[in-house]
């Protein structure tokens, strides 16, 4: 069936099967591969896209489901060659090791601080707890988005 | 991982969504949050021939106070909750389950009338709506239905809903009198389903004693299961220390546990007592404040 997607700004119209996966569509349509499928089953979060503003496992949602909506990957982050705040700190800090989980973690963090620009370590926890990092421990991760907020980086070190 | 083939329908209004419905019968379900239908449906586990997506059907996100009752349409996001001044107002159960329940990310999509209507033992709103005397409504092309939670939940993943209808409305009584709920779950970690979940209830009459009161416990039977004895030791009674060791006693002997990798049968009814006991003395300050 028909649908069209806003993805990253840019509004444009495929025709999908229901039941591929919004994850799938983004990768292999829209050939958007920054998102990336871990499980596959719900759990680790590292598939999150934004759907309308707010972050959504896109492994756990049709394609088809996004007709007429926005969608935001990692590649929507940056804007005219600048990195987002969110992607600076992340580089900063050294938020990342291998990567896998980072695009979702930086997605995830723009939507926290768009709604909360001040965000405790408790707030920032909480809202990555559905995201799986395996290689970092989240401590960089939870400092970079603190950087990112403004709330310095050093501060509770 | 691909689902089977599906038909697919968006409908805009209530009236369309019923005729699909209507006409596809068994080999349809209903897509809400799809936050559990769609793993199931990965998995190979559901494979409906028909999907009704209702997420565009208006109408169904509101969260309301009428005539004495919580009502919440059947697409109200788990995160609407967690962010409703009203709900943390007006019911302290409610309130303390949903940021428990899955994960943030799962919270933005999954809806309470599909989590109801999953009927998945180990959900948490299930037990949460049988502690609060929770209905639901579900309307058909014949028109609408009103059924307790204790009765839409038959079995493990099945309810009473028939063919062609939809759960369109979740409705909770408000307490007229004192009251205090809690929701305590015991979970590995962010996203797990519960090791145990209890649900605990109750109102004050203008003597202090107890005038009504609800326990509900999960994942601890194939089944959400009301803990009807362990509600009626507290009926009556003044609240104390002793008091709910014994209801939370008797609320043990009402789990029917399994062991497995969350733990062993013994420790998740030990769980049960020790969290009854708490929930209910998390309802007596509330009550009391």
């Amino acid at each position: 069936m028909e649908i069209t997607v806003t993805i990253n700004g840019a509004a444009d119209t495929y025709d999908v099967e229901p039941w591929v996966l919004l994850a799938d569509f983004i990768r292999t349509r829209a050939g958007l591969t920054g998102t990336h499928i871990g499980c596959d089953t719900t759990s680790c979060g590292v598939c999150t896209v934004l759907l309308d503003g707010k972050p959504v496992k896109s492994c756990t949602l049709f394609a088809v489901q996004a007709d007429g909506r926005a969608v935001t990957t990692v590649e929507g982050l940056a804007q005219n060659g600048e990195l987002d705040p969110i992607q600076q700190a992340f580089k900063e800090c050294h938020g990342l090791q291998c990567g896998f989980c980072t695009p979702a973690m930086m997605l995830v963090s723009r939507a926290l601080l768009d709604a909360n620009p001040d965000p405790s370590e408790d707030d920032i926890r909480w809202a990555i707890s559905g995201n799986l990092c395996r290689c970092t421990g989240y401590v960089n991760i939870v400092k970079a988005v603190r950087q990112a907020a403004g709330a310095g980086a050093t501060e509770g070190d | 991982m691909y689902p089977a083939r599906f038909d697919y329908d968006a409908p805009t209004t209530l009236d369309e969504a019923l005729a699909v419905l209507a006409e596809r019968g068994d080999e349809a379900r209903v897509l809400a949050g799809g936050q559990s239908l769609i793993p199931m449906m990965k998995l190979r586990l559901a494979t409906p021939a028909a999907l009704v997506d209702i997420n565009r059907l208006p109408g169904l996100d509101h969260i309301d106070e009428v005539d004495g009752q919580l009502r919440f349409g059947a697409l109200v996001r788990h995160n609407a909750i967690v962010a409703s001044a009203l709900v943390r107002d007006r019911n302290a159960v409610m309130a303390a389950a949903a940021p428990w329940i899955a994960d943030p990310l799962v919270r933005n999509l999954g809806t309470i009338g599909g989590s109801l209507a999953h009927a998945d033992p180990e959900g948490d709103w299930a037990s949460v709506m049988l502690a609060c005397r929770g209905e639901v409504v579900a309307t058909s092309a014949g028109g609408e239905r009103v059924i307790p939670v204790s009765e839409l939940i038959t079995d493990m993943f099945t309810t009473s809903l028939q063919p062609g209808e939809i759960l369109t409305e979740v409705r909770v009584p408000i307490a007229s009198r004192p009251s205090g709920g809690a929701y305590l779950k015991l979970e590995r970690k962010v996203g797990d389903y519960a090791t145990v979940a209890v649900a605990t209830r109750f109102e004050l009459d203008g003597d202090g004693r107890i005038a009504d009161a609800g326990i509900a416990l999960t994942s601890v039977a194939p089944i959400n299961v009301q803990a009807t004895e362990a509600e009626q030791a507290l009926i009556g009674e003044s609240p104390s220390d002793e008091l709910f060791a014994e209801a939370a006693e008797r609320a043990a002997q009402a789990a029917n546990p399994r062991s497995d990798v969350r733990g062993s049968a013994e420790y998740k009814r030990q769980v049960v007592r020790v969290y009854v006991r708490r929930g209910l003395a998390r309802c007596h300050e509330l009550a009391a404040a």
